[in-house]
């Protein structure tokens, strides 16, 4: 499958979303609050790797394309870009790729018109994706729900990313998303509030660059290089 | 078909230990799916199921399968198959009870989907209390969670129904 088809650049979406999440959720190596929070964010980025690579197998050479692209050629959601903000701010986004991750896994692992790999792929994501689940809606509850400082700072949160909810958000998306945030006694602007989307074009914010400059420069410097 | 060197093969297979849990060989953990002779009958092909998408002992267990058949086949071939997708139900009986002597609480149960929760360890692998608690969904393998035994006091590994 080619990336410019157009079942490639679906799944590009999401190998993108996996990639570019992971790399986000790596810069807290070492930085989390906790010891057992640097050790979970690690295993979820290392899933969200996992997945990535598994996609960009079905869609060509995973180094090419993970290393030798530029910007406005990922199809990641702008959500998973964002930078990491504050632990509330993190976990929220989480929350909402999550949310994401769990509709698209579970339609890849029942689709009929993708491969066996992609298939296989998504099926073992689905089970990955559960426990992503439910570390970040457990946090989200725990932040929201808890002292006035971690209120105000998920609240800020989920004011800032609610507008890039849109490259994400289905029926069954919001259906996942606001018991957990009613649970957690955080608010939003409602369905209908504006939303930004652009990546479907290759339209980013400015912050992928930045990112994409550190994840690809290894390979950039030495092309082919192995170890 | 079983042939003897397709015997062979299981038989060097059960002594491949797992990188991270090495009490557990690849046949404990069930992540091998098929082995059969080459073509040629001059070798092997070994087909495995990844555990986790990002696990990074996988590539260390395919290279150990292979050190381990190259010792008896001039030609080792490994396949990665990944549907059916790995569960933690293809691990033996014999697997979870070897876990338990090493430390680490196996699997509770079996798996349904949608996956809903982690499980639960039956009991502290050290003194068998079934007063425990989660410390932490995640831990030092992608396979593993971490949980503390409020009898003995000892924090210890569970392995994550998956």
């Amino acid at each position: 499958m080619s990336p410019t088809s157009r079942g490639g650049r679906r799944l590009l979406t999401y190998a993108d979303g996996a990639l570019v999440l992971s790399h986000r959720l790596s810069e807290w190596m070492s930085n989390a609050p906790t010891m057992e929070e640097d050790i979970a964010l690690g295993n979820i980025a290392l899933d969200l790797l996992g997945q990535a690579r598994g996609l960009l197998q079905t869609i060509g050479d995973e180094d090419e394309l993970a290393y030798f692209r530029d910007s406005a050629e990922f199809r990641n959601p702008l959500l998973c870009e964002l930078p990491n903000g504050d632990f509330a701010h993190t976990m929220v986004r989480q929350l909402f790729a999550d949310a994401w991750f769990a509709e698209v896994w579970a339609a890849l692992a029942a689709g009929e018109t993708v491969g066996a790999d992609v298939r296989g792929v998504a099926e073992k994501a689905v089970k990955e994706n559960a426990y992503h689940w439910r570390h970040s809606s457990a946090w989200v509850v725990r932040l929201g729900d808890g002292t006035d400082e971690s209120h105000r700072r998920t609240q800020d949160a989920v004011d800032a990313l609610w507008p890039f909810r849109g490259e994400l958000a289905s029926d069954e998306w919001y259906a996942r998303v606001e018991p957990v945030l009613a649970e957690a006694t955080l608010s939003t602007p409602g369905r209908d509030a504006w939303t930004q989307r652009g990546s479907a074009d290759g339209w980013h914010t400015e912050h992928l660059g930045y990112l994409l400059a550190e994840m690809q420069s290894l390979a950039r410097a030495h092309p082919g290089a192995t170890w | 078909m079983v042939t003897p060197t397709v015997q062979r093969a299981w038989e060097l297979l059960a002594a491949v230990p797992d990188p991270e849990i090495p009490v557990l060989s690849v046949l404990d953990l069930g992540i091998v799916r098929a082995v059969e002779e080459s073509a040629d009958r001059r070798g092997v092909v070994v087909t495995i199921t990844p555990t986790y998408s990002g696990c990074p002992a996988t590539e260390v267990i395919a290279h150990d399968v292979r050190a381990a058949l190259e010792t008896a086949y001039d030609d080792v071939e490994i396949r990665t198959q990944l549907s059916p997708a790995w569960t933690t139900d293809w691990m033996t009986d014999a697997a979870r009870e070897k876990l338990r002597g090493f430390g680490i609480a196996p699997p509770a149960g079996r798996v349904t989907l949608p996956l809903l929760g982690v499980g639960r360890p039956a009991a502290c692998p050290r003194c068998g209390s079934d007063a425990v608690e989660e410390l932490a969904g995640f831990g030092s393998t992608p396979c593993k969670a971490l949980w503390r035994c409020r009898t003995c006091r000892e924090p210890f590994d569970y392995f994550k129904k998956h």
